[in-house]
């Protein structure tokens, strides 16, 4: 099933992505409110949360350029030595500009 | 002892705005992401209107990148609510977390504060806990002050997504990559966790080649979502 993004399927999508959002920020405290949270589901949701974005990026990766894959190395290597997301995310962007600049 | 329960989950109108406060030289650094969504979104073609709606309704940042990764002029449905679960499941735990201060309140306060939780203020406020302060204001109060500044982030990138002629040559479709990225890299690293992504990585990518369109996401999210169930940390 796909929704178009065309006339007021973006909107419809836009309310079905605030929704789900909304069921993560208000499902935690409601659950709780029957049944504590097992330990074993916790680390589903932990582990769940990471792995989601791996299985987002891989294939950038595969796919990509090799701009694309400097610009995460960059990123990679910049957040391993700094801890700081918006410094790591400025390594990897001038690092494919100069990439596709340059080659 | 019932006194200091008390004080732990006061959430005046003093205390909301302490907590706006406390969190806003934060909010600049949401400025600068809420900028770069405005940006990719731009770039994924998305219109203006429907970029700002996006951000005050969803209000969750990595999420909301991840879901240009599946945009286009059709959006496959299942695999975008499942994409935004996941990267947003993490409020569950942290609802879980925040539950014993919570359950003071009123359940129609105790949701309203709960539309609002996102990372910084969440670990604020549980530090504030920790420490025996207060902490819902900094929850409240924080957590617009991460809504207002998210919002006016995303509008000001929609000037620079428009002001740019050939994003691609200047690495701006990476925006998207190098930010979830970075979530990544900045959470926890051990052996476990390693094992976790290649095999959430190595999942995706055989979806990716062998199993229909957008089914990546769902295989790679479970099956690092299993082998962690399976193969639990050691508790501490």
């Amino acid at each position: 099933m796909t929704l178009e993004t065309a006339g007021s399927g973006t909107l419809i999508v836009i309310l079905v992505m605030a929704v789900v959002t909304l069921a993560t920020r208000w499902g935690g405290v409601f659950a709780m409110s029957f049944v504590p949270i097992s330990r074993r589901t916790e680390q589903f949701i932990s582990a769940m949360s990471g792995s989601v974005l791996v299985a987002l990026l891989t294939p950038m990766a595969v796919n990509g350029d090799n701009g694309a894959r400097l610009a995460f190395l960059a990123t990679a290597v910049t957040m391993l030595l700094l801890k700081k997301p918006l410094p790591a995310i400025a390594a990897g962007i001038i690092a494919v500009a100069l990439f596709r600049h340059l080659a | 002892m019932a006194h200091a329960q008390a004080e732990l989950h006061s959430l005046s109108r003093a205390d909301v705005w302490a907590g706006f406060r406390q969190l806003t030289p934060i909010s600049l650094f949401v400025v600068v992401f809420g900028l770069a969504f405005g940006l990719a979104a731009t770039q994924a073609g998305l219109n203006d209107y429907s970029i700002l709606l996006m951000s005050a309704l969803v209000f969750a940042g990595a999420s909301q990148f991840a879901s240009l990764e599946l945009w286009g002029t059709h959006v496959p449905v299942v695999p975008l609510v499942v994409t935004v679960f996941a990267v947003n499941a993490r409020h569950l735990l942290m609802g879980a977390t925040l539950y014993p201060y919570l359950q003071h309140l009123p359940p129609a306060k105790r949701y309203a504060v709960m539309l609002v939780v996102s990372d910084a203020n969440w670990a604020m406020s549980m530090q504030a806990f920790s420490l025996g302060r207060p902490g819902l204001g900094i929850l409240f109060g924080g957590g617009l002050a991460l809504w207002t500044f998210w919002v006016l982030g995303t509008w000001l990138g929609l000037y620079f997504g428009s002001a740019i002629h050939d994003p691609v040559s200047w690495g701006l479709d990476m925006v998207m990559g190098c930010f979830l990225l970075a979530m990544v890299v900045g959470g926890k690293k051990d052996l476990r966790m390693s094992v976790i992504w290649i095999v959430a990585g190595g999942a995706s990518m055989l979806a990716y080649w062998y199993l229909p369109a957008n089914s990546h996401v769902v295989v790679g999210a479970l099956a690092g979502g299993l082998l962690g169930a399976l193969w639990m940390e050691k508790p501490t």
